[in-house]
């Protein structure tokens, strides 16, 4: 179906797996197994490992019955730590009530896999492994039973983690085989056979995250919540505009503080990923070295700092005409058919902000670095991340302490959104422990926490589109005006030549011109894709309505036969599955339908993390321009569903996360100051301008794919395109609150 | 530094803290209660949600000289006797969480809420929880639990 091994190739960004060894299996105290991923190095002989406490472990089965997966995959909310397993335990045949979810003790993608998650991949690169590792250990379960049964092992069948002679009834549990099952040959992976969809028990049922229970009695093992012995307590003060260098500070006084136990100047390297200039305060409690900071007096050269200002950005980004400097795709003959005197032609320009990654668990880490006088330093973190070996690489690269010594306690994350990607918050915390000779557990304040984030950049892009007479969009030209941090434009400002509608588009060009603004930017939600959905899709409601034509009509027709645009690419578009989510959400939404006055239906699609998402919104308006969003009918196509309960849970909150950022934030700098720090002027959508979701999910039968992101760049053209439908108002900008809007 | 008798989860608790020290970094920093959580420490969010002589309140704009005397309640005490409470076992059943991270301060919002209103409505729970924030956007399953947690509770349940 997709050829796995070039998407691996071409997802190398996100920390790729090394090349798989081999499965290993282990003996268990207690007459247990255990099964893993192999370590290349290690002899083939499994003997050599058995009663190895630290090996390689994925599965086990205990002798009591009981049955352990390890989860490797960082989880941040997007339920991977749930899913990944669910697919084991299919796979093996086992009941969902006899297994218990472990995080990996550690961060070595040797053993346990992938430890880095972005993109929406994790569960699409994992599926064949995962069901692997699942269907290895019902094989060998079924060839133990097949011995203890003294029966030919065609006529059992595992279920419900026992296997059961189908002519007898007689059954084993997996408990009572386990011992048995260890020393059964490891089948060759060409051997193995996975379930049919009709057979599943597991998949596609819906199940409460493994670690609800935690989250709800307040023992959920965050990283803002470690508790070491002997630990302290720091926080690190920057400049207030990125980028500027200490000159001095009154360390001394900021010392004398109540509760501080030790303050530093501390020089970084000009790296924002790295270690920035900054104070360091570390003391017996967070509040006091939050207090410390107000007595802080720092000088700081502001000569290589951050000079930004939006209002200069958006008079540059007004000044650009509809073509840019670099272009990015160019296909057809766009000049041609805007000039054609039988084509209407449009142009506009749209705007997004800047946007802060708002994770409610504030940046933090634990580290404690212990010196050694003698041979190597030893360094274990407690860490909140998205990307450990990452954070090992920089390790080595700083420090000099390879991965061996170097522990990592991987933490549940309270959110990320794609902002703990970056290790400078994890070095800073080393640096403390480092200069304390304690553990330490850095906290950064909200206001830290939005003053240096990697924003979601803002960004504008002129539209321009034709259509001919018969009402058919011919044309269409998208010039992005960007961000260039340091000069180099971000890989988020766009325009991607992949991105849905240019692969479906004969006439098209996108350029780009990029504005150097040194804020740091980074991978938000659904990265390029949530400005360029807004920007696009809006614009094509724009087309359609120029054309005369019915927007989803008029996306049907755009998309034309059913086709995977490049074969076996999970990147790209298949229009077949787009015209079936766009053809569900007409018919759920009840497209069409007659409307009170100020009310109206929007439509939008869009296609990127592999996911085919159609929406519409139903919106209100009132004649103060206050916004309500009704309701949103979500269609998908992410191939099978995994977890039923948390592929709705993603979806859902993809819409009220995305609506949340188009209704009201917008992160403005001045000075290369950023000027909302806080929640007082970063507003988050409440439960009561929540919109009701309905989802519907298409299960094709490609593979898997996933959920955490694609959800969100629908919904704002959406919304856009209904709020125009209630008023006959345009919205090109976001937030709502800058076009003229209440919500 | 003065010294205080705290009274958490009915347990009577001594602490030595400055009279300024807000009671969440008293309950994190220094009790070890972790479960309220810091998301804004201007009574922005909700997440540091605790409630004080049975009202909610944002325990990051509190500070601990005011909560002496008064009954704390923590979402490490919501459970009773090893039991989970309804809206804790209801919170798990409907899979309400995504990352977790605001779930102790919007179930000591809901919990309040419950033992007010056996039978809220949708505006009920609108005004009790709009002062909790949920960046992964669950609150189309946290009205849903209350009103599921609300009828359990109706037909004899502990709240």
């Amino acid at each position: 179906m997709s050829r796995r091994g070039e998407i691996s190739h071409s997802l190398q960004e996100f920390g790729q797996v090394s090349r798989r060894g081999f499965l290993k299996l282990s003996g268990l105290a207690g007459g247990g197994m255990m099964l893993g991923w192999g370590v290349t190095g290690f002899a083939a002989d499994e003997t050599t490992l058995v009663g190895s406490a630290e090996l390689n472990a994925y599965v086990q089965v205990q002798g009591d019955g009981k049955i352990i997966i390890y989860s490797g995959s960082p989880e941040m909310g997007q339920g991977i730590k749930t899913s990944l397993p669910m697919i084991v335990a299919e796979e093996m045949g086992a009941d969902w009530a006899d297994v218990t979810v472990v995080q990996a003790p550690e961060v070595d993608p040797e053993k346990y896999g992938r430890q880095s998650t972005g993109g929406s991949y994790t569960l699409y690169l994992n599926w064949n492994l995962m069901r692997e590792m699942g269907a290895t250990a019902r094989d060998m379960f079924l060839a133990a039973a097949a011995i203890a049964l003294e029966v030919p092992k065609a006529e059992l069948k595992a279920e419900g983690s026992r296997v059961i002679h189908l002519p007898s009834g007689e059954s084993r549990t997996y408990g009572q085989l386990a011992a048995l099952a260890h020393k059964q040959p490891l089948p060759s992976k060409e051997s193995l056979t996975f379930k049919d969809r009709e057979d599943y028990r597991i998949l596609g049922q819906s199940i409460s995250q493994v670690d609800s229970l935690e989250i709800v009695t307040g023992v959920g093992d965050f990283g803002i919540d470690t508790k070491v012995a002997d630990m302290l307590f720091g926080c690190y003060v920057k400049c207030p505009a990125v980028g500027g260098t200490l000159i001095s500070a009154n360390i001394d006084e900021v010392k004398r503080q109540p509760g501080v136990v030790d303050a530093w100047i501390i020089k970084g390297n000009g790296d924002v990923r790295e270690l920035m200039d900054g104070v360091g305060i570390v003391g017996t409690d967070t509040w006091s070295v939050f207090k410390a900071r107000e007595a802080l007096e720092a000088r700081w050269d502001e000569g290589n700092a951050s000079k930004d200002s939006w209002q200069k950005f958006v008079a540059f980004a007004e000044a650009q005409p509809a073509t840019g400097d670099k272009i990015v795709i160019e296909a057809g003959d766009v000049d041609a058919a805007f000039t054609s005197p039988d084509h209407k032609v449009i142009s506009q320009l749209y705007e997004y902000p800047y946007l802060s990654h708002l994770c409610l668990e504030p940046m933090n880490c634990t580290a404690h670095y212990q010196s050694s006088s003698a041979g190597q330093d030893q360094l274990e973190l407690w860490l909140p991340t998205q990307n450990g070996p990452r954070v090992q690489e920089m390790v080595k690269a700083r420090y000099g302490i390879g991965k061996d010594a170097v522990k990592i306690h991987m933490k549940r994350m309270g959110g990320s959104f794609g902002r703990r990607t970056s290790q400078e918050y994890v070095i800073e915390a080393i640096e403390l422990s480092k200069r304390s000779g304690r553990p330490v557990k850095l906290t950064w304040t909200r206001e830290d926490s939005m003053r240096y984030d990697f924003l979601r950049e803002g960004g504008f892009t002129h539209m321009k589109g034709a259509v001919n007479a018969e009402g058919q969009v011919v044309a269409l030209e998208e010039h992005v005006v960007g961000v260039a941090p340091g000069g180099t434009p971000s890989r988020f400002t766009g325009p991607w030549a992949s991105a849905f509608p240019f692969s479906t588009m004969q006439h098209v060009r996108a350029s780009l011109t990029t504005m150097r603004m040194d804020t740091p930017v980074g991978p938000w939600r659904a990265p390029y894709s949530n400005t360029h959905a807004f920007a696009s899709q809006s614009f094509f409601d724009e087309l359609a309505a120029l054309a005369g034509r019915d927007p989803i009509d008029l996306m049907l027709s755009l998309m034309g036969d059913r086709r995977w645009v490049k074969p076996d690419d999970i990147r790209s578009i298949n229009t077949g599955r787009a015209i079936d989510v766009i053809q569900s959400v007409k018919a759920s939404s009840g497209w069409g339908r007659t409307l009170p006055a100020a009310r109206g239906l929007g439509f939008a699609f869009y296609f990127c993390h592999a996911a085919h998402v159609a929406e519409v919104a139903e919106v209100s308006v009132d004649a103060s321009g206050q916004v309500t969003l009704h309701k949103v009918w979500a269609a998908v196509d992410v191939g099978p569903i995994i977890n039923m309960s948390g592929a709705t849970s993603q979806v859902q909150g993809s819409i009220i996360d995305g609506f949340s950022a188009m209704a009201g934030q917008k992160i403005t700098m001045e000075d290369g100051r950023i000027q909302q720090t806080n929640l007082d002027r970063y507003p988050v959508l409440r439960i009561d301008q929540a919109p009701e979701v309905e989802v519907t999910f298409i299960q094709s039968d490609f593979d898997p794919t996933g959920l955490g992101e694609p959800g969100l760049p629908p919904l704002a053209p959406a919304v856009a395109n209904a709020i125009f439908a209630a008023t006959g108002r345009r919205v090109r900008k976001m937030p709502l609150t800058d076009a003229g809007f209440r919500v | 530094m003065p010294d205080y008798q705290l009274n958490i989860n009915n347990k009577s608790v001594s602490v030595s803290a400055p009279a300024d020290m807000p009671l969440l970094w008293v309950l994190r920093d220094l009790v070890g209660l972790t479960g309220t959580k810091y998301g804004c420490g201007i009574g922005q969010c909700g997440a540091c949600t605790v409630r004080l002589a049975g009202a909610p309140v944002r325990s990051c704009s509190l500070p601990v000289s005011a909560a002496e005397g008064a009954k704390i309640a923590t979402i490490e005490g919501l459970a009773k006797d090893g039991a989970l409470s309804t809206l804790q076992a209801v919170w798990i059943e409907e899979d309400v969480a995504q990352c977790g991270y605001c779930q102790a301060g919007q179930l000591m919002s809901a919990s309040a809420l419950l033992e007010q209103n056996v039978n809220p409505t949708d505006a009920d729970i609108d005004q009790a929880m709009s002062g909790n924030y949920c960046r992964c956007g669950t609150y189309i399953r946290i009205r849903k639990a209350i009103h599921t947690a609300a009828a359990k509770v109706r037909e004899g349940d502990q709240a």
